[in-house]
């Protein structure tokens, strides 16, 4: 699925411009950052409560979109630098369980 | 073209203390060097992680300290050293999940005990040189081209 599709069907508030037929291949679920740089793939959407400026690198590094949950945003500051990277960060007001098991749905195809 | 092991490139970054919201700058700036020698995109990467945690853990861990950046013909080798406090029992840090990491480091998501066997995982020849008191010595070797183990 494209990142724009999945965005829609969960109801994720982009918080910057992205290109819509970027794909999602898998999700990604993790508040440490080395995990994320030890298992996460290209292409994964990074499921976490990080919202610090390493967190912008470590999704440039493994060319993963990052999703905030429970409606929380980075400051304008991290978000400035996402967009000079050209990494994309999204919001989603579930918590990580929550949005997880919906996009496992999603991607598997199941209801 | 450079004689056979010449250095392409060799570049110095020094890493200051407590700066975790700059580090990240190097790994970035590594990769763009790298990608503007034509380095393959794995050894981009790979590069690309192994500096990143190293930069982590100079700004997180010790008094400051600098990398190096050496490209050559054959490989891309990154050197991380830092003034203290050095490191007592390195198979120790090797193991993952060993982390000395403070509360509020945890809390940003460092310390999950996987930096430096990221770096390891992430190098073709991996040596860290230690001493209590005065400070550590990473040296990451990444190959360029596989070698066949023959």
């Amino acid at each position: 699925m494209t990142l724009a599709e999945v965005a829609a069907a969960l109801g994720l508030v982009p918080l910057m411009e992205f290109d819509p037929d970027r794909r999602v291949r898998w999700g990604f679920c993790s508040d440490l950052l080395s995990d994320v740089l030890a298992h996460a793939q290209e292409g994964d959407l990074w499921i976490t409560h990080q919202r610090h400026l390493n967190v912008v690198a470590v999704a440039k590094l493994k060319g993963v979109a990052v999703v905030c949950v429970r409606g929380l945003r980075p400051s304008p500051e991290v978000l400035d630098k996402a967009r000079e990277e050209g990494v994309v960060i999204l919001t989603a007001a579930e918590d990580a369980f929550e949005l997880a098991g919906r996009l496992y749905h999603l991607l598997v195809g199941k209801p | 073209m450079p004689a056979e092991g010449g250095i392409l490139l060799r570049r110095v970054f020094p890493v200051p203390p407590d700066a975790i919201d700059q580090a990240g700058q190097v790994s970035t700036e590594v990769r763009r060097l790298l990608r503007g020698l034509g380095a393959e995109p794995e050894v981009v990467r790979r590069a690309g992680i192994v500096c990143f945690e190293g930069e982590m853990n100079i700004a997180l861990y010790t008094k400051g300290g600098r990398i190096v950046l050496v490209v050559r013909p054959e490989v891309v080798e990154l050197l991380f050293s830092d003034r203290g406090p050095g490191i007592a029992d390195i198979e120790l840090v090797k193991q993952p999940g060993y982390s000395t990491a403070p509360d509020w480091a945890r809390e940003l998501g460092f310390g999950a005990g996987m930096g430096i066997p990221n770096m390891e995982k992430n190098s073709d020849e991996f040596h860290i040189f230690s001493r209590v008191g005065q400070g550590t010595v990473i040296r990451a070797t990444i190959y360029r081209r596989r070698h066949d183990p023959g």
